[in-house]
């Protein structure tokens, strides 16, 4: 089992942080239409989830599951998007990816007066943290 | 109550008279700067708050793990219960609803910002917890609530309690990717 990669979107749907750790296959487009791709797509998804929902409001995407891969979804109400793609037969990461934006997010970025929201992350102790927490997780391997 | 849970196991506490003692010197620099302009330094307070708000609210939903309110009245139990309790240990009321329910009060019989303060005779015009208005709207905005807020009751100038009036202006819709409608 193993993680591949990882992206951050904010409330302006930008993709403001992107990571991969064993991703061994490119997409065949530009990074940033495959983010814009990813973004789209689970836009799309909740749109249909909404739409077809039993209880009659939203309900949460959590993951979708593959042949090759399991993409997880994470959102908060401040409208920030936490996507992971693994191994197809890894179990619920939810508690995991709400870990990276308690955790991580909001120590390294929010914390931090100098970092401006909503523009990409460049920020050295974010990534850290971030590959420290992934890789000690132990479907990574 | 989930305020309560929160404020015991998950947040640091600081002395808060180095909190209250903190915020008397930063409206006291504001006012020396401006010269004695209260309708500017409330506007400052109001900005600096805002810029708070914005990020507060992450810790504040990191905490809380709240999600989403269906409705204004939700909102301001949150509000009061949760968010005041969490990070000032205070539960304003919230009262005096307007017939539409798009805006309510917040009454503080108690607040830490205000201990040991007094107004000299000049300072009418000063809103001195102003900071407060900006952190709600900051926040709100971040989870789609455009609001404005001003206190129309001090405890400095009129007596308890201070009134902290939130007015719903509109839910903004979440903005979707380009190229998609």
């Amino acid at each position: 089992m193993t993680v591949y990669n990882l992206y951050i979107f904010d409330r302006h749907c930008q993709c403001i942080f992107y990571t991969e750790w064993n991703r061994r296959r490119k997409a065949q487009m530009s990074d940033e239409e495959e983010r814009k791709l990813v973004f789209g797509m689970l836009h799309s998804l909740k749109g249909l989830c909404e739409k077809m929902s039993l209880a009659g409001q939203a309900d949460n995407i959590i993951a979708y599951r593959t042949s090759a891969y399991k993409m997880h979804y994470y959102e908060t109400a401040s409208g920030l998007r936490f996507v992971l793609n693994t191994d197809p037969n890894v179990g619920s990461m939810k508690d995991i990816l709400r870990q990276v934006y308690s955790q991580i997010y909001v120590d390294y970025v929010v914390r931090n007066p100098l970092v401006r929201l909503e523009e990409r992350i460049d920020n050295e102790a974010f990534t850290r943290a971030l590959d420290r927490y992934i890789r000690s997780l132990t479907v990574f391997v | 109550a989930q305020g309560e849970d929160v404020w015991r196991t998950r947040v640091e506490k600081i002395n808060a008279e180095l909190f209250t003692l903190t915020y008397g010197a930063l409206v006291a620099q504001l006012v020396k700067d401006s010269d004695r302009d209260y309708a500017d330094v409330n506007k400052q307070l109001e900005k600096m708050g805002y810029n708070i708000g914005v990020r507060l609210i992450e810790d504040f939903l990191a905490r809380s793990n709240a999600r989403r309110c269906a409705d204004l009245r939700e909102t301001a139990e949150v509000i009061s219960k949760v968010g005041f309790k969490m990070f000032l240990n205070i539960t304003p009321a919230v009262t005096n609803w307007s017939p539409d329910g798009k805006a309510f009060s917040l009454l503080f019989e108690d607040n830490p910002l205000t201990d040991f303060v007094e107004l000299p005779e000049d300072a009418a015009g000063l809103s001195y917890c102003n900071l407060l208005c900006g952190v709600l709207r900051g926040a709100l905005e971040m989870v789609q609530m455009q609001v404005e807020c001003s206190f129309v009751k001090d405890v400095l100038r009129d007596g308890e309690p201070s009134e902290l009036r939130v007015k719903l202006i509109k839910i903004l819709e979440d903005e979707i990717p380009v190229g998609e409608d």
